[in-house]
């Protein structure tokens, strides 16, 4: 069985991408609908990656 | 104070309409929506749910048991196997074929971990879908 090893912002930014594509297609109504959330579910995402990754490096002195 | 008024429940719809179609969706990921004919849907659903299930396998991550003791415990054990459980048959497979491994320490190891249980949550999301597909209550 291969062996992936992703860096902490690979594997959470690939995580994000498969939610917010679940989130997307079960979520709404209309395929337009459905790409738009999906899109929002995914820069709600990419913005607690960000935040938080800061606030844990600032935390750490 | 005026009170709200109470929303009516909606009745359960008869098993015999969804039963089966969340069973397939339990069993194959994106397999309820293939049976009611929503194949793109279904093919979005069943590639992206595999390749998460299929990421954790190969990131080594480790399958839960249910085992209880204190209530942190209980929740993590218990909560996580329902989640790798709701993968359905990819959760099967891999522990038939032996590829359920034991917790080891190391970060790709532990994302492998939630990226299993993550695939399981998103199935139980594509089988609510499903039923509400199946009971006519979205298209």
């Amino acid at each position: 069985m291969p062996i992936v090893k992703l860096t902490h912002f690979e594997a959470t930014v690939l995580l994000a991408v498969a939610i917010s594509i679940v989130l997307g297609v079960t979520g709404r109504k209309t395929d337009r609908e459905r790409l738009l959330y999906g899109l929002k579910c995914f820069g709600y995402f990419l913005v607690a990656i960000f935040g938080l990754g800061w606030l844990m490096y600032l935390g750490h002195g | 104070m005026a009170k709200k008024p109470k929303k009516k429940r909606e009745p359960v719809p008869p098993v015999r309409l969804w039963g089966h179609i969340v069973a397939f969706a339990w069993l194959i990921p994106g397999g309820g929506h293939l049976l009611l004919r929503r194949r793109g849907r279904a093919a979005i659903l069943g590639a992206t749910i595999t390749l998460t299930f299929l990421l954790g396998l190969f990131m080594r991550g480790a399958m839960f048991e249910p085992k209880t003791g204190d209530l942190l415990t209980t929740v993590i054990h218990v909560g996580g196997f329902i989640g790798d459980l709701a993968s359905g048959s990819l959760y099967l497979l891999a522990t038939l074929l032996g590829y359920s491994q034991a917790d080891m320490a190391g970060y790709a190891h532990d994302y492998g971990t939630k990226f299993l249980v993550a695939a399981g949550l998103m199935n139980i999301l594509a089988m609510v879908d499903a039923f509400e597909i199946a009971v006519r209550r979205k298209d």
